[in-house]
């Protein structure tokens, strides 16, 4: 500022006409003279101005942060005693069905129903189950969890998961108890509005009775490798299929599970599970049409081995994944079971008459969902059962006939889905999806789906 | 005597590990572990400069890091909330859950900015603790710094010596850079700036710059057309001078803007390893103050 200034000032001068130069120059030498105390005057002003200015934005930035410290506090004051309330969440979803079969008489044929809810819903619109979720740290030793699901039609609270689990464990250990979705295969241990697809992978419908959580204790070790490596044990009552609850001391049904994961790279991360549930159900009942056209009860008794083998595999360009993503999901479920089936418990028709039974089944899925860009995804999920084969101690020994136990007749279901979803931020999702579904023997049904998924309040980690 | 050797080879990588196991949420507080920690510890960074700290899938590779670790150091004000208190929980390591001196949440030790003062998703992803992204102004890392050292002393008492003599060194050279971009940083004062998230606010508060807006319609929500539209506008009757960006950030939006405006953009390092000069801490903020300086001449 100064020196142009300066430099105008001698340009001036210098670009002065130089006519009358001796007697002009004591006369210039004055004016200049003056000039110079002008401009120091000058100078000094803007100095003594810009001290100032830079005093007053000085203590405005004070003021500022001293204002937004007090602010800080005041929003960091404890609000009453609400301020330790647990972190509150709610789950709404509603669906609109499109279902070209009946789905009262929804049934995976080649598999013994499984008395969970596995049909596709209702038909139209309805409202989906909504979720209310509970979760805080109890104290330095535990956290609890309270997910309850009210179903719109009987409004009746259920309870989805309830438990509490160790933070205060060290050397990689955590104990789970209450009720909580088991650790068997991937799928299952994670909530429904975090799914992919609207409904469940069929394996999960035909081993799980749609989703199985346990009432039990959960012990996991997580070993102290770079590689991700941990083995757990579930101990439950067996209260719900495979498992019937047995109204024993004990345990009703155990859980083996391992996992496996990693990076490859920057871009890709993958995880692999194994597990083996274990129960014995009694009397786990069912109803079928026998040969007769009559509703019989049958009844299996027995022992029941479910193996279950996922894998997953997540990509995204150097780890970044709010452009694009790519998710690779899969599944293998295969389950034994031996014992003793019971026809017509109730003789309703021909008689109650029991014999053995042995049945080796499985069933497995792929799916892949890509977000090919910022808040849209699409996806494809292939599903198959293979109902494999089942030995009948009374159709054996020619007491009945395979036309009595309909429903375990041999028979591969399987389904084509495929989706697409938006989620204009992280809390919301509408998806569209449309499946051929081919659970039922000689039957394709054409399913389309239009459902909305939002989260309020409390921000819920997800799984991997 | 071979089984005595290979039981003494296997047993040796964890010899070596008798350092502290940092695990850091963002690659500036592994930087800053490391340097205050020098060899005595093992810095890890669950994220990149490449990657949105908002959004990390928790995967299985985090879960085993933090089962060891000793110290986690994290930004905090729910900067980490969809993946950390999975990672915690999954751990099974009681030394660094939340109340224990291997958990540490940097956001906690300095002043924070833009504290919302209504709390409603319909805005956006917002942050009731305030902007988590706090390491952009360098006195804050000077607070950290001091926090940390005194973490580290108290996990491993047996190198206090050690951690105070490489912190009073850090905090020299810091406070000395300090001096030093302040200076530089003298011409970006008063410089409106376009950002593409709210990531860079206590860059802007310390230099003095102000922001005239964001390519973000609301924050953590991608750019929309009709949003870049509007900015396009308002471009026109009040430019800035600069449209910066991180290297998480895609480029195209920042790039169309600019294009449409001729305000030159600039892809800051954003944290350590977002460019190729930002490789710790001090490169970062040389590298952040130069690009700023070249842009906006």
């Amino acid at each position: 500022m100064n020196r142009i200034v300066w430099c105008a000032a001698a340009f001036a001068v210098a670009a002065m006409p130089a006519y009358g130069q001796d007697a002009d120059v004591s006369k210039l030498r004055e004016e200049l003279r003056q000039l110079q105390q002008r401009l120091q005057a000058l100078e000094q002003r803007l100095q003594e101005t810009e001290s100032r200015s830079s005093k007053a934005e000085e203590s405005a930035t004070r003021a500022e942060s001293t204002a937004t410290q007090a602010a800080q506090q005041a929003a960091s004051r404890p609000q009453t005693e609400n301020a330790l309330n647990p972190g509150i969440s709610a789950i709404l979803n509603g669906v609109y069905s499109n279902l070209q079969r009946d789905p009262n008489t929804y049934h995976i044929s080649g598999f013994a129903p499984t008395l969970g809810d596995v049909s596709p819903g209702r038909r139209g619109l309805s409202l989906g189950e909504s979720e209310l979720g509970f979760m805080a740290n109890v104290d330095h030793m535990f956290r609890g969890n309270l997910i309850a699901s009210i179903s719109p039609d009987n409004s009746t609270i259920d309870i989805e998961e309830g438990y509490i689990q160790t933070i205060g464990l060290s050397n990689g250990f955590t104990i789970k108890a209450g009720r909580f979705f088991s650790s068997i295969g991937y799928q299952n241990a994670i909530h429904a509005h975090a799914w992919d697809f609207t409904d469940a992978p069929l394996v999960m419908k035909a081993f799980l009775g749609g989703q199985l959580n346990e009432d039990g204790v959960q012990f996991k070790w997580v070993a102290p490798t770079s590689l991700y490596f941990d083995v757990g044990l579930e101990l439950g009552r067996g209260r719900a299929f495979p498992a019937s609850d047995r109204n024993k001391n004990g345990f009703g049904s155990s859980n083996l599970f391992t996992h496996l994961g990693g990076d490859i790279g920057e871009s890709f991360a993958w995880q692999g599970g194994l597990s083996l549930y274990a129960t014995s159900p009694r009397d786990r009942a069912y109803t079928d049409l026998d040969s007769t056209g009559a509703s019989v009860t049958d009844s299996f008794s027995g022992s029941s081995r479910t193996w279950a083998l996922s894998g997953i595999l997540k990509w995204a360009p150097e780890g970044n994944n709010t452009y694009n993503n790519f998710k690779l999901q899969g599944e293998y479920f295969r389950r034994r079971e031996n014992g003793t089936l019971t026809y017509d418990t109730t003789a309703a028709s021909l008689g109650t008459m029991a014999g053995g039974y042995s049945s080796r089944q499985s069933g497995w899925y792929a799916q892949g969902v890509y977000q090919f860009m910022p808040m849209w995804r699409a996806g494809y999920r292939y599903d198959t059962l293979n109902s494999g084969t089942t030995t009948l101690g009374l159709v054996d020994s020619g007491a009945l006939t395979a036309a009595d136990f309909p429903i375990l007749g041999a028979y591969n279901p399987k389904r084509h889905t495929f989706m697409v979803d938006w989620s204009p931020s992280e809390f919301s999702r509408v998806r569209l999806q449309f499946a051929r579904d081919y659970s039922r023997m000689g039957l394709a049904d054409n399913q389309i789906f239009l459902q909305y998924i939002v989260s309020l309040g409390a921000h819920g980690a997800h799984t991997f | 005597m071979k089984f005595l050797f290979l039981v003494l080879a296997l047993a040796a990588p964890l010899a070596a590990q008798a350092t502290v196991n940092v695990f850091a949420c963002e690659p500036e507080w592994a930087a800053l572990a490391q340097e205050l920690g020098g060899d005595k510890v093992t810095t890890v960074s669950a994220t990149t400069a490449r990657q949105d700290p908002h959004h990390i899938e928790a995967r299985p590779s985090l879960i085993a890091r933090i089962r060891n670790a000793d110290l986690l150091v994290c930004s905090g004000s729910e900067l980490e909330i969809g993946w950390l208190p999975l990672l915690l929980t999954q751990s099974g390591n009681d030394r660094v859950q939340p109340g224990r001196p291997g958990y540490l949440e940097a956001s906690q030790y300095v002043v924070k900015l833009e504290i919302p003062k209504v709390i409603d998703r319909a805005l956006g992803d917002v942050h009731p603790a305030g902007n988590p992204h706090i390491h952009l102004d360098p006195r804050n890392i000077r607070k950290v710094a001091d926090v940390l050292s005194a973490r580290l002393t108290e996990i491993d008492h047996a190198n206090a010596a050690y951690y105070a003599g490489r912190t009073a060194d850090f905090v020299k050279r810091w406070d000395a850079a300090i001096d030093r971009w302040r200076e530089q940083a003298a011409a970006l004062r008063g410089v409106p700036v376009v950002v593409y998230h709210k990531d860079f606010s206590y860059f802007e508060n310390w230099a003095g710059m102000r922001e005239a807006g964001s390519l973000e319609p609301r924050p953590g929500l991608p750019p929309t057309p009709s949003h870049l539209a509007e900015l396009v506008d308002q471009m026109m009757r009040t430019p800035a001078k600069v449209i910066v960006y991180s290297p998480y950030n895609n480029p195209g939006a920042a790039q169309f803007l600019s294009d449409k405006t001729k305000i030159p953009s600039v892809m800051l390092p954003f944290t350590v390893g977002g460019t190729d000069r930002a490789k710790d801490l001090f490169g970062l903020f040389d590298d952040t103050i130069d690009r700023l300086l070249k842009t906006v001449k």
